[in-house]
């Protein structure tokens, strides 16, 4: 057993770290390592394609994680209120959305989309005021922050709600039964209960969208993000200078995900 | 409910009232129609087994829960809509419900932090030391909650209720995640506590010890309903039926039907034949004859001799046999099998022992009472 369980991982890590091995190459060929440098992170960054990418990934990245945090919180405050087949009815949906298949979403998102442009684009022009030049509307950022915060929502409120779920309903009461006020309640003490939950929703969302490539693929209209610019820029060969944008993606990531693991991570608190 | 006869006429005097009040929860009725009134500065207690509505009575009072029926009154002002930060009473919580992310300083001020106009912070703190000096913790206002023992987070959720100074202390069940001992020595401090800040406290326990060491007056319930209430030592010597008898310290119960009763007395006929005479509570109606009905009496009023020795003739004598002793320190605990009245339970006093060693499991006892020991007792 303990052979195959070495074999998996070796299965699973090998070709990362070869990545990350490869992105030091000092060659220019992907293929044979010819000592180590760090010149192809400097073409990299350099790179102005890639910085445009980097930059799209970043706003997309940011918006999605702030929208579904404050979404999926809100919306996991008001679930725990639910009773009865509604709130079955809402965690089997909230299950399903992250269950779903990214190229799923993505072809729905984007047949949903068009259809809809399709629709408004005519009326928005029929209807504009003369002399007005009338707003076309197509796919871009605003496409794939909605379609991204449809599934990275789901996590926050799955996460949210566990933390609400654990959390002890006499606090809540003991703060009413204190003399504050509702409002006061959540943010002196249901807000500090959950926060860790939010912030680690956040943190996966960030990740999750600075990563995706199926949905953007398909609802990013003209603008590339990074996985896209690194997808079209393998179809001319892996280059060293690819290597070194994953070995920085996987750096982010990585940097990202333990930290929101340190925020899930029970700190000897209720 | 002798209580709640005096409301018409000392109404003011209650700090605490409910007037015909009832909870559902869906089908369950929770609270059954149930009248009462605490007195100002009392200590009240809620006591009964676990499903008897004495919590939902207690969060009808601090406003988590709403009546579906009736009314609670607050220091005489009707409560009914009014959300529970509205109301001038505070809890002390079962599991204490601390504030984990607050230490113990932010914990205690919470509530006077929450007056609007807001309190200087001075003045809080000041109030905090008041408040941590009287529950004896004095110096602990930095430490984290989690850090602090039961007996330590029992006292800081005293004095985070109590630095409000509310019309009325609600304790849920405050010393039962507490050990034994740790309990003993809290019940003590909450009697002292309530004596010197004269607040109204009323408790909610299933601990009938506790219920009584404590409280001026108790409120036993069953099933949404008030069985009885009045103070300790009523409830302990003229309970009116057996179900208080038997939640209210120990008590041998002699199960039979009437055969004879006047107006004082009542006898009863066990199922061997044997007939006991128990005396009938004052103000109390006689059970009709054949009815179902018990002899009550309580373990420390029966005395053990040994088989031979004569007996006063005035008192009821049974021979038995002992079972079983356990000796208590200050007294023994008999259980003696007896001929036709199944086993009983006798407290003997050291002081009465001391003269020979007591019995031991196979001598053979002749237990017997004085006739006003014991009490007749309805089933409901």
């Amino acid at each position: 057993m303990r052979i195959y369980a070495i074999a998996v991982f070796l299965f699973l890590y090998v070709p990362i770290g070869i990545i990350v091995l490869f992105s030091f190459n000092a060659g220019r060929h992907a293929s044979e390592l010819r000592g180590l440098s760090i010149q192809w992170y400097g073409k990299a960054l350099s790179n102005p394609f890639v910085g445009d990418a980097f930059t799209t990934s970043l706003i997309i990245a940011f918006s999605v994680a702030i929208l579904s945090s404050l979404m999926g919180t809100t919306a996991a405050l008001a679930l725990q209120r639910l009773k009865g087949p509604v709130r079955v009815l809402f965690d089997g949906l909230i299950y399903i959305s992250v269950m779903i298949p990214g190229i799923v979403i993505g072809i729905a998102t984007l047949v949903a989309l068009v259809t809809v442009f399709d629709f408004l684009n005519p009326l928005l022009a029929a209807g504009w005021p003369e002399g007005g030049k009338p707003p076309k509307l197509h796919m871009g950022y605003l496409s794939v922050i909605a379609a991204h915060t449809l599934f990275t929502m789901s996590i926050v409120i799955i996460l949210v709600r566990a933390r609400i779920a654990g959390m002890d309903r006499a606090l809540i009461e003991a703060s009413m039964d204190l003399y504050a006020t509702p409002w006061r309640t959540f943010y002196q003490v249901t807000l500090p209960q959950i926060y860790p939950a939010i912030l680690a929703g956040f943190l996966l969302s960030f990740t999750f969208s600075f990563d995706d490539f199926i949905i953007s693929f398909f609802v990013a209209g003209a603008n590339t993000t990074l996985p896209i610019y690194i997808f079209s820029s393998i179809r001319r060969g892996i280059t060293p200078e690819v290597n070194a944008i994953g070995s920085m993606v996987l750096a982010v990531s990585l940097c990202l995900l333990m930290t929101a693991q340190f925020f899930l991570r029970d700190r000897a608190r209720r | 409910m002798g209580l709640v006869s005096q409301s018409s006429t000392t109404e003011c005097e209650f700090d605490i009232e409910f007037r015909g009040v009832t909870k559902r929860f869906d089908d369950i009725v929770a609270v059954d129609d149930i009248s009462l009134g605490v007195e100002r500065g009392a200590f009240f207690s809620f006591l009964g087994p676990s499903g008897c509505g004495k919590t939902t009575s207690l969060r009808l009072i601090a406003g988590f829960d709403q009546p579906t029926e009736g009314k609670v009154f607050i220091g005489g002002e009707s409560v009914v809509g009014v959300p529970s930060h509205k109301r001038p009473v505070n809890m002390v919580f079962q599991q204490y419900a601390l504030f984990p992310h607050m230490n113990v300083n932010e914990n205690i001020g919470y509530g006077l932090r929450q007056r609007r106009p807001k309190p200087a912070k001075q003045e809080v703190l000041k109030r905090v030391d008041e408040t941590l000096e009287m529950v004896r913790l004095s110096g602990y206002g930095k430490r984290r909650v989690w850090e602090l023992s039961g007996g330590q987070q029992q006292r800081i959720a005293l004095a985070r209720a109590l630095i409000n100074r509310p019309t009325c202390l609600l304790l849920d069940e405050p010393l039962a995640a507490l050990d034994r001992k740790l309990r003993r020595e809290m019940q003590i401090e909450l009697q002292t506590l309530q004596r010197d800040v004269g607040i109204t406290f009323i408790l909610v326990t299933h601990d009938q010890e506790e219920a009584l060491s404590m409280s001026d007056n108790i409120c036993i319930m069953r099933e949404g309903k008030i069985i009885q209430s009045g103070s300790p030592r009523k409830l302990y010597d003229e309970p009116v039926n057996k179900y208080v008898a038997d939640f209210v310290g120990k008590t041998n119960f002699f199960n039979g039907e009437v055969v004879e009763s006047t107006d004082v007395t009542v006898s009863v006929k066990s199922d061997s034949g044997q007939v006991l005479t128990g005396m009938l509570i004052k103000g109390a109606t006689a059970p009709a004859n054949k009815s179902k009905a018990s002899v009550a009496v309580r373990p420390e009023m029966i005395s053990i001799s040994a088989a031979d020795a004569t007996n006063n003739s005035a008192n009821i004598a049974i021979q038995g046999r002992v079972l079983n002793r356990i000796f208590l320190g200050e007294h023994s605990e008999y259980l003696i099998t007896t001929e036709g009245f199944g086993d009983v339970l006798v407290l003997s006093p050291k002081s009465i022992e001391s003269n020979n060693q007591g019995f031991a499991p196979g001598d053979n006892v002749s237990i017997s009472w004085k006739p006003d020991a014991a009490l007749v007792l309805g089933d409901t």
